[in-house]
């Protein structure tokens, strides 16, 4: 039994090391909601010599964390997905090399964080409210247009949100009534949003597929979710030509804006493929492959959108503003009021 | 104590030599253990705790009334969920232990899949209990059960606790009752008991040590209860493991999650040690399976109350898991096959999203990987464990931890510790097969121990006598008499590791994405076709396991097993 299983740790070992010992090889660090086209990746292998390794590990947060705790001796070259939400937390880390991307001229100045770009925007989107076009048609009611709008009686009882402790569009909505009213301003929004029947699930998922009335039988028809959702609806839905089921509400200081970064980590064993990888991630081929793997924005403006985005997906014209070090230093103390005030 | 082993205690120590070093055998265990449990577990609450004696202010949370108010949810609703499990089951081992009935087989199966289905699909099922356009929906809400409401997420974390444990207390207290002679209970009848007073006083009193350890097992899965509560919670309710997760993947106090990952392994390390004490009283050789009478020829009474409870506990249970499939064949509210057609496909051309298919592909090879580890490992474990020796009475409550550890606590442990040769697998595939290796062994030694009890020491002796050494004696008695059983823990590892999910998650892997995975980043998008796909995944998952189940009731036929 014993040599089984010395025979088995071997034959994984063995096999561990052939994976691993491949020419120019880059190790590039990911959440799991990471996504890219076979072909664009294969391309970039093909044409700069590298071999692309991908690891994935739990969520945005998780994932960063592990980076931060391998800090040492790094698990990978390239990290790729730490947001403005954790943005600050990467910076104090001391984690990451500046360099800044060929193509990051063509980002727009609001979503340059970090002036040394140590860590660099590559797509962005907006957390925002979502509502079934149908419901409201049917009901005869208008929807809603803005924040204000959701404590009004007529609204009672339709929003389902989600946990800022467990879930990162939650957190984001958080954020949003921050920003948009002050933190005292905001929780006072908060009360009268659980007055008017507000109901909180764990994430994401169970808030839409269990309780939106337009993707699930549940009685919700104002949702949290992405300014994108309604254009991966009808991109993922029965019909493309389709008018798409679902609306994203974008007035003023209505939506947190999600920015991802992605940079080179300090001791990475091949810096200069990791370089390459940076500037690929800001290319059109990259760039312009990120609407319909992952539902997000380019951060680069020269990218073409596909057509479904262009037809169904918007963007906040002013979104609402919290800055990545207010984000970091009061996160807890924000999620423990807002969890204080839902449960008494 | 066994009693076969006591009998001929005196010349088994003469023969000590002659046998093999059962001691030995935790060895490999140990190592295994050592280097993937006990090690980076070490270092990461080191790690932790270390940051805190430097940084007091990290514990403060502590000191506030949050801490204490979920400590003390994550154990009420852990002891509720379990008696609640148990009430449910009772009946059910009752009537499987004393009955035969058409489709028992099938029955069992069924009940056993929610047990190893991955949460994000439970939940999914779950939410068609709470829509009120289905016929046990309108039933829950007539109930007053499944509103929309402020208690819902209560309601829904224990009745998912109930559906997920239900087979697990069902098997362990089925096959005990099926073993104890109704001749005992027949008396008490003849000396004049009614049916409840006989139960009562003959009955429960015999049953104790199975409801006991049936009911701590499932205390201990939910009192570490992640998906469940993260998924069905909302916000009013958190346990400590997704405390946890919370302190370590998001808001990064890694004392704080140190020191509550420590919290939790005390209370499950405390409850293991009793569970296993019971465990071991319920594992005596009894009489065996005798007088399963066929239902058809029960009494009224019994037999329409049997028939009820059955039919109730299958549309209860089945239900869920039949709408899954049937959403599955209506994406758009409209019969199609679409959806399995889908499951060969990329259309998205990603890396990630591999065609459904192929991450079945990625799952059966970790499956298989982790089942090769998890019997050797569960082999050994219960031949040690067996010897009941003081070190195997301390050691044996341990080796069912890793079952019950916080999966992102483990994995970042998995960071900071694996990262030289000789254990420089801290971004290796190889860890996902260990990751459920570790989960998946206990099983085996839980289905393996029992099997043991019942090898008659005579015939080792005779073998040995005959001149065969230890490891032929081994080789030739012990293993073919255990193969059945060990074929049992072989499938549950199996099945296991298919529908695992939780500490898959948080391990740095290569992008081989398993299908519990698929259907988690298909419900990760709006879009009714990547709803279908994902459902359609689930059930192909479901039938999977089923197949796997449904096997293991063949091979379980005449045999003692105890899950």
């Amino acid at each position: 039994m014993k040599h089984l299983f010395a025979l088995l740790v071997l034959t994984l070992t063995l096999c561990h090391g052939a994976l691993a010992s491949a020419g120019s090889e880059l190790t590039v660090m990911t959440h799991d909601s990471f996504s890219m086209s076979q072909d664009v990746l294969n391309r970039f292998e093909t044409q700069s010599g590298i071999t692309v390794r991908i690891l994935q590990s739990g969520d945005a947060g998780a994932a960063l964390n592990q980076a931060i705790l391998a800090k040492n001796s790094p698990l990978a070259d390239v990290f790729y997905g730490v947001d403005n939400t954790f943005l600050s937390r990467a910076m104090k880390a001391g984690i990451f090399e500046p360099y800044a991307p060929a193509g990051i001229d063509a980002v727009p100045g609001a979503l340059l964080l970090d002036p040394e770009n140590r860590l660099v925007p590559v797509d962005f989107g907006d957390v925002c409210l979502n509502y079934d076009l149908g419901w409201f048609t049917a009901k005869n009611l208008n929807p809603p247009s803005s924040l204000e709008d959701l404590t009004k009686p007529e609204y009672k009882d339709l929003l389902v949100v989600q946990n800022p402790a467990t879930s990162s569009p939650g957190l984001a909505f958080l954020l949003a009534t921050i920003g948009h009213f002050g933190e005292d301003g905001a929780f006072s929004f908060w009360q009268r949003l659980k007055d008017n029947g507000v109901l909180v699930t764990g994430g994401w998922k169970d808030a839409y597929w269990g309780h939106f009335t337009a993707a699930s039988k549940g009685k919700r028809p104002i949702v949290v979710s992405y300014a994108t959702s309604p254009a991966a609806e009808v991109h993922f839905g029965k019909d493309p030509q389709a008018p798409a089921p679902t609306a994203a509400v974008l007035t003023a200081g209505s939506a947190f804006r999600q920015i991802e970064f992605a940079g080179v980590l300090k001791g990475a064993k091949n810096p200069e493929a990791a370089r390459k990888f940076m500037d690929f991630l800001l290319s059109p081929d990259f760039q312009e492959d990120i609407p319909l793997q992952m539902f997000v924005f380019p951060a680069n403006t020269r990218a073409k959108l596909p057509e479904v985005f262009m037809k169904h997906a918007r963007q906040a014209d002013t979104p609402a503003q919290v800055s990545p070090a207010d984000i970091d230093a009061s996160r807890e103390a924000w999620i423990s009021r807002w969890t204080q005030l839902m449960v008494n | 104590m066994d009693l076969p082993l006591d009998a001929t205690h005196g010349e088994l120590s003469m023969n000590a030599a002659r046998n093999i070093p059962r001691t030995w055998l935790v060895l490999p265990v140990a190592l295994f253990l050592a280097a993937f449990y006990v090690y980076p577990l070490w270092e990461v609450l080191s790690l932790g705790l270390g940051q805190a004696v430097k940084d007091v202010s990290t514990l403060a949370p502590l000191l506030s009334s949050y801490y204490p108010r979920v400590v003390f949810f994550t154990f009420w609703q852990a002891v509720i969920s379990s008696i609640l499990t148990l009430g449910a089951a009772l009946p059910g081992a009752y009537v499987l232990a004393r009955h035969d009935f058409a489709g028992k087989s099938l029955f069992e199966t069924l009940v056993t899949i929610p047990f190893v289905l991955p949460t994000v699909v439970v939940a999914a099922a779950f939410r068609t209990l709470a829509d009120p356009d289905t016929l046990l929906g309108s039933l829950a809400s007539h109930l007053g059960i499944f509103t929309d409401g402020e208690q819902q997420g209560l309601y829904l974390i224990l009745a998912a606790h109930v559906f997920f444990n239900f087979s697990l207390a069902l098997r362990i207290i089925g096959s005990f009752w099926a073993r104890l002679h109704p001749a005992m209970t027949e008396s008490a009848r003849m000396a004049g008991a009614t049916p409840w007073q006989a139960f009562r006083t003959v009955t429960l009193p015999l049953l104790s040590p199975a409801i006991a350890a049936a009911g701590l097992l499932v205390f201990i899965f939910c009192f570490s209860s992640f998906g469940v509560v993260l998924l069905l919670g909302g916000y009013r309710y958190s346990t400590l493991e997704v405390e946890i997760y919370r302190q370590a993947a998001h808001v990064f106090n890694l004392p704080l999650a140190a020191v509550l990952s420590i919290i939790q392994l005390l209370v499950t390390w405390g409850a293991m040690r009793v569970q296993s004490r019971f465990q071991e009283r319920c594992t005596r050789p009894l009489s065996p399976v005798t007088n399963i009478v066929p239902l058809t020829r029960a009494a009224r009474t019994p037999r329409l109350l049997a028939r009820g409870y059955l039919t109730a506990v299958s549309l209860v249970l089945v239900a869920p898991l039949l709408s899954l499939a049937l959403e599955s064949l209506r994406p758009d509210q409209a019969w199609s096959l679409a959806a399995y057609a889908g499951l060969f496909e990329n259309p998205r051309g990603s890396v990630f999203h591999v065609p459904p298919m192929a991450a079945m592909g990625n799952s059966l090879l970790y499956a298989l990987a982790a089942t090769l580890m998890a019997v050797p490992l569960g082999l050994c474990a219960a031949t040690f464990v067996h010897t009941r020796s003081r070190l195997a009475r301390i050691l044996d409550p341990l080796l069912m931890l890793p079952m019950t550890t916080s999966a992102v606590t483990l994995g970042f442990g998995f960071i900071i510790a694996l990262d030289q040769p000789p254990l420089h697998l801290r971004s290796s595939w190889v860890l996902v097969p260990i990751a459920h290796a570790l989960v998946a062994f206990p099983f085996v030694l839980r289905t393996v121990l029992p099997a043991l009890s019942a090898v008659p020491a005579e015939l080792r002796e005779a073998a040995s006598t005959l001149g065969a050494g230890p490891w032929k004696v081994w080789a030739s008695i012990d293993l073919p008499l255990l193969s059945r059983a060990t074929l049992l823990g072989a499938l549950y590892s199996f099945v296991i590791s298919l529908g695992e999910f939780g500490a898959t998650i948080f391990i740095a892997r290569p992008h081989t994405p398993t299908l519990p995975m698929a259907i988690y980043r298909n419900l990760s998008l709006p879009g009714s076709q990547n709803h279908a796909q994902a459902m359609a995944s689930a059930t192909l998952l479901m039938v999977l396991c089923a197949l796997c189940f449904l096997m293991l009731e063949r091979c379980k036929k005449r045999m003692w097993g105890d899950f």
